[in-house]
């Protein structure tokens, strides 16, 4: 008995020290990683059984045996290996509280603000970071919010200590098109009153769009002053980079298909609600899209209950590049689920894990560099005990940008804390 | 003048009829039979009659009654929602701190096309709130999803336990302390609001008992507030408080010791992780969120192991929506708790069946497939706690209220013709900036103010 005590002092002298320290999170590791003995999803044609190794930061090689003395051994035995998935709409890194509005940083003052960076707010130390990444989601789209082009969005890797350290490669001006939808059950403007608002936000729309080509035109002969609004979208009226145009409601889509035909944009669609009732104009004009949340309800109270889940689905059998997203912030970890509920509504499993990897990654033009396992990519990789999308799936190992980074966060330290609480239930 | 009685009490007794559920017969066959209480039972058929779950076992015969083929499928109890605001036409009186009078009964919609959505998703009852804007909100509804039926009043499930919402915490304060200046504008507050509620009602309790017995000759000024608080306090009334931190919730617990209440269900309790072992002590139920939290600042130092913390120790634990898109899909969210703190699927599937059946007071009647309860029953295609799980049937008493094969788009059963504009929310999508504002606050005038920019 008094042995017993002693063993559990000493125990208690070398848990103390991991205790006092719970609620932070581990230090990620940098250096060179040999998953061994895995099951590799290719993205495209299923899993193969296959070795990964990972060196600066990269993905140096993938075969069926590798051995590298230097390395750090990952055992992956009985596992599945997949590429870290992309959740292309979020708020994640913007904002902290949600009740809290001077946590909120996705949403400035004005109505045509784009030069506004999501990636000065991206705050590295968000608690909300590690909440998402421990579910296998690498990288998202922060994105800016609020008037008609509230800001350029940024797409992040979820680890770093600083915006640039974290930075993945592109930025895109976000537009919210002019919408004919009521703004919520409170909105009890008439049709004609709707049809008014939209008239006189295309006449804005129509007014600061044209500043902005007169402003490419003068860029071009280098005669600007400044004026980082209408700078900001030079590269769009350009045709070099693409926007980002959020649009839910059908004749709203129709409406912004003519406008990117029009004024000949590079355009991404965002949000899509109503993807699946014009998914055959979307499909000829090549538009692609982000969409979701698929976990939420439908818009009208006549569609059938699974609209939302079906959406992503109808789209790509139409032919639409479709990636999926949460549009949310400190849930953006449910993406595997709502690309699950995309897979069992229609669009296949492959076909939604793509809509969570290398679609984004296309869609950004970045996927020379992620979206898949393949050598020479940024190793963006998470290890699990199944599929993703099954809720019930552990993810075991995580990577991200070639760190090992640690499955804490504060969720499982809070639960280590305190599932035996001492003291505990009364016997 | 007898015989006018007669058929006008004849009329009355058949519209009371008429008032009645519907009740059905019905045989699923060859199913895989989740029962909750009795364990898995395989290639097993149910058999209700007249809303009752009459015969389980293989091979029953029930003549030529409607039969559903579930082979391959899981069939399990109707899921149960402890905590929503649907199918209501008003959530919150924030009017007073203290609003025991009031009755979301009494703002009861059937037409609310979130009814049908929440039977697409296998859910067959919920417990239709009182929103948190008040510490002493109002009183609740545990209601049966019967989607086709016209008259309120057959939404009810009649004989359930009564129930009120409590709230504490940010709600209250912020509604009562800081728009109108008056108590409680602190958790301090909050505690005294319900030490003058319980008082207030012991001493109309004994004023009725003091002229009842012939002790004073004028009766009390009768008072809905004060009885509807005695109701609580004699056990009548069951306790359902919006919650988040842990020692607000300790403290609502001291004070229902000291007036002899033991009967509570903490709701939403994001913080019960932190005082699993009080609540267990007490025998206080908890029904959580799957994995909301950082919506505001009392929920910030959340974890989505919750339900797995509180039910290893030992408390009754459910997951609700509080919302009418996650009442959609409350068996996916009972499936984060595998995923968060690895349940059993037993343990996983209580927290939307057996569970929150015991605290709407109702667990004799629903929650588990066993003989001789209500009818009510979830059939899915693939497990129910798998994300590629589709509901194929919901059952309420007996009757089928949602089949996958025949399931039009348009459910509606009120449509206006006159409606020209389509009712498309964007607030759907960009609710508050936010996606999971706080459900409980709807009616409060400042709410869409103060979360909107």
């Amino acid at each position: 008995m008094k042995n017993c005590q002693s063993i559990y002092k000493v125990l208690l002298l070398l848990v103390l020290p991991l205790m006092l320290t719970s609620q932070q999170v581990e230090k990620s590791k940098s250096g060179i990683f040999l998953l061994k003995d895995g099951r590799v999803e290719t993205v495209y044609e299923g899993l193969i059984d296959a070795d990964v190794l990972i060196e600066n930061g990269l993905i140096k090689e993938v075969a069926e045996t590798i051995d590298h003395p230097g390395a750090t051994i990952v055992d992956c035995k009985g596992l599945m290996i997949y590429p870290g998935m992309i959740d292309s709409g979020t708020k994640l890194g913007l904002a902290e509280i949600g009740a809290v509005s001077l946590t909120q940083d996705h949403n400035e003052i004005g109505e045509f603000t784009p030069h506004m960076q999501a990636l000065t707010a991206v705050n590295p130390n968000s608690v909300n970071i590690p909440v998402t990444r421990v579910n296998g989601v690498t990288s998202v789209l922060a994105v800016p919010s609020g008037g008609r082009f509230p800001g350029t969005a940024a797409l992040i890797n979820l680890h770093g200590y600083t915006p640039e350290q974290m930075y993945a490669g592109f930025k895109g001006v976000v537009f919210n098109y002019p919408s004919t939808g009521k703004r919520g059950r409170w909105d009890r403007r008439s049709a004609e009153d709707i049809k008014k608002d939209e008239a006189k936000a295309k006449k804005k729309l129509k007014e600061f769009w044209d500043k902005a080509k007169l402003q490419a035109q003068l860029a071009a002969k280098g005669q600007t002053k400044y004026n980082p609004q209408l700078d900001a979208l030079i590269p769009i009226v350009n045709k070099e980079a693409p926007l980002l145009i959020e649009v839910n409601q059908k004749s709203d889509i129709l409406s912004a298909i003519a406008w990117v035909n029009e004024n000949e944009v590079k355009a991404i669609f965002t949000g899509v609600a109503e993807g699946y009732r014009v998914a055959d104009s979307l499909a000829k004009y090549n538009i692609p899209v982000i969409t979701g949340p698929i976990l939420s309800n439908p818009r009208r109270s006549s569609d059938h209950f699974d609209a939302a889940y079906s959406n992503a689905g109808k789209m790509q059998k139409a032919g639409v590049k479709v990636a999926i997203r949460t549009n949310e912030t400190e849930n953006v970890r449910n993406l595997p689920y709502n690309a699950g509920f995309a897979a069992a509504y229609g669009m296949g499993w492959r076909e939604a894990f793509k809509a969570v990897t290398i679609i984004p990654a296309e869609i950004f033009g970045i996927d020379d560099k992620y979206g898949t396992i393949e050598r020479g990519k940024v190793a963006n990789v998470f290890v699990s005990d199944g599929d993703p999308f099954e809720t019930k799936t552990q993810i075991k190992h995580l990577f991200i940008d070639g760190w090992k980074v640690p499955l804490e966060s504060r969720h499982t330290l809070l639960y280590e804390e305190f599932l035996q609480r001492d003291p505990g239930v009364k016997e | 003048m007898k015989k006018i009685i007669f058929i006008a009490s004849l009329v009355l007794c058949s519209l009371y009829t008429f008032g009645q559920a519907e009740t059905g017969d019905i045989l699923i066959k060859n199913g895989t039979v989740i029962t909750i209480t009795e364990g898995i039972k395989e290639n097993t058929d149910v058999l209700i009659r007249n809303g009752k779950i009459s015969q389980i076992g293989e091979g029953l015969d029930a003549g030529n009654i409607k039969t559903i083929d579930a082979k391959g499928l899981y069939v399990m109890p109707g899921i149960i929602d402890a905590h929503s605001h649907i199918a209501i036409d008003a959530v919150n009186e924030a009017t007073n701190p203290n609003t025991a009078e009031v009755w979301v009964g009494d703002a009861l919609n059937p037409y609310d096309i979130n009814i049908y959505r929440a039977l697409a998703g296998g859910v067959t009852i919920s417990h239709a709130m009182h929103g948190s804007a008040n510490a002493i909100g109002g009183q609740c509804e545990t209601i049966k999803h019967r989607w086709g039926v016209m008259d309120p009043d057959e939404l009810r499930m009649e004989g359930a336990m009564r129930t009120i919402k409590f709230a504490l915490g940010e709600n209250p304060m912020r509604v009562h302390g800081e728009r109108n200046s008056i108590v409680p504008a602190t958790r301090m507050g909050v505690e005294q609001v319900f030490r003058h509620a319980f008082e207030d009602a012991k001493a109309y309790t004994q004023q009725w008992k003091d002229y009842k017995s012939g002790k004073t000759k004028v009766p009390p000024e009768y008072n809905l507030r004060h009885e509807t608080i005695a109701g609580i306090l004699s056990g009548e009334i069951m306790i359902h408080c919006h919650s988040y931190r842990a020692d607000e919730i300790l403290m609502l617990m001291n004070v229902l010791s000291d007036y002899g209440v033991d009967k509570i269900t903490f709701q939403h309790v994001n913080e019960g992780f932190k005082v699993a072992p009080e609540l267990a002590e007490f025998g206080a139920y908890a029904s959580v969120f799957s994995d909301w939290w950082a919506y505001k600042f009392e929920v910030y130092y959340s974890t989505a192991y919750n339900a797995a913390i509180l039910t290893k120790n030992g408390v009754v634990t459910s997951i609700n929506s509080d919302s009418r898109e996650l009442i959609r899909h409350l068996y996916h969210e009972a499936a984060k708790a595998q995923k968060y703190g690895d349940l059993s699927d037993n343990e996983a599937l209580r927290l939307i069946t057996i569970n929150p059946a015991i605290q709407l007071g109702i667990d004799k009647r629903v929650g588990s497939i066993e003989v001789g309860k209500e009818g009510d029953i979830a059939i899915f295609k693939e497990h129910p706690l798998s994300v590629y799980a589709i509901n194929q049937y919901t059952i309420v008493d007996g009757v089928v209220r949602f089949d996958t094969n025949s399931d039009p788009n348009d459910m509606r059963i009120d449509i206006d013709p006159e409606e020209s504009i389509p009712a498309f929310y964007e607030e759907e999508l960009h609710k508050c900036g936010h996606n999971h504002a706080d459900g409980c606050l709807q009616d409060v005038h400042f709410y869409n103010l103060s979360y909107r920019k």
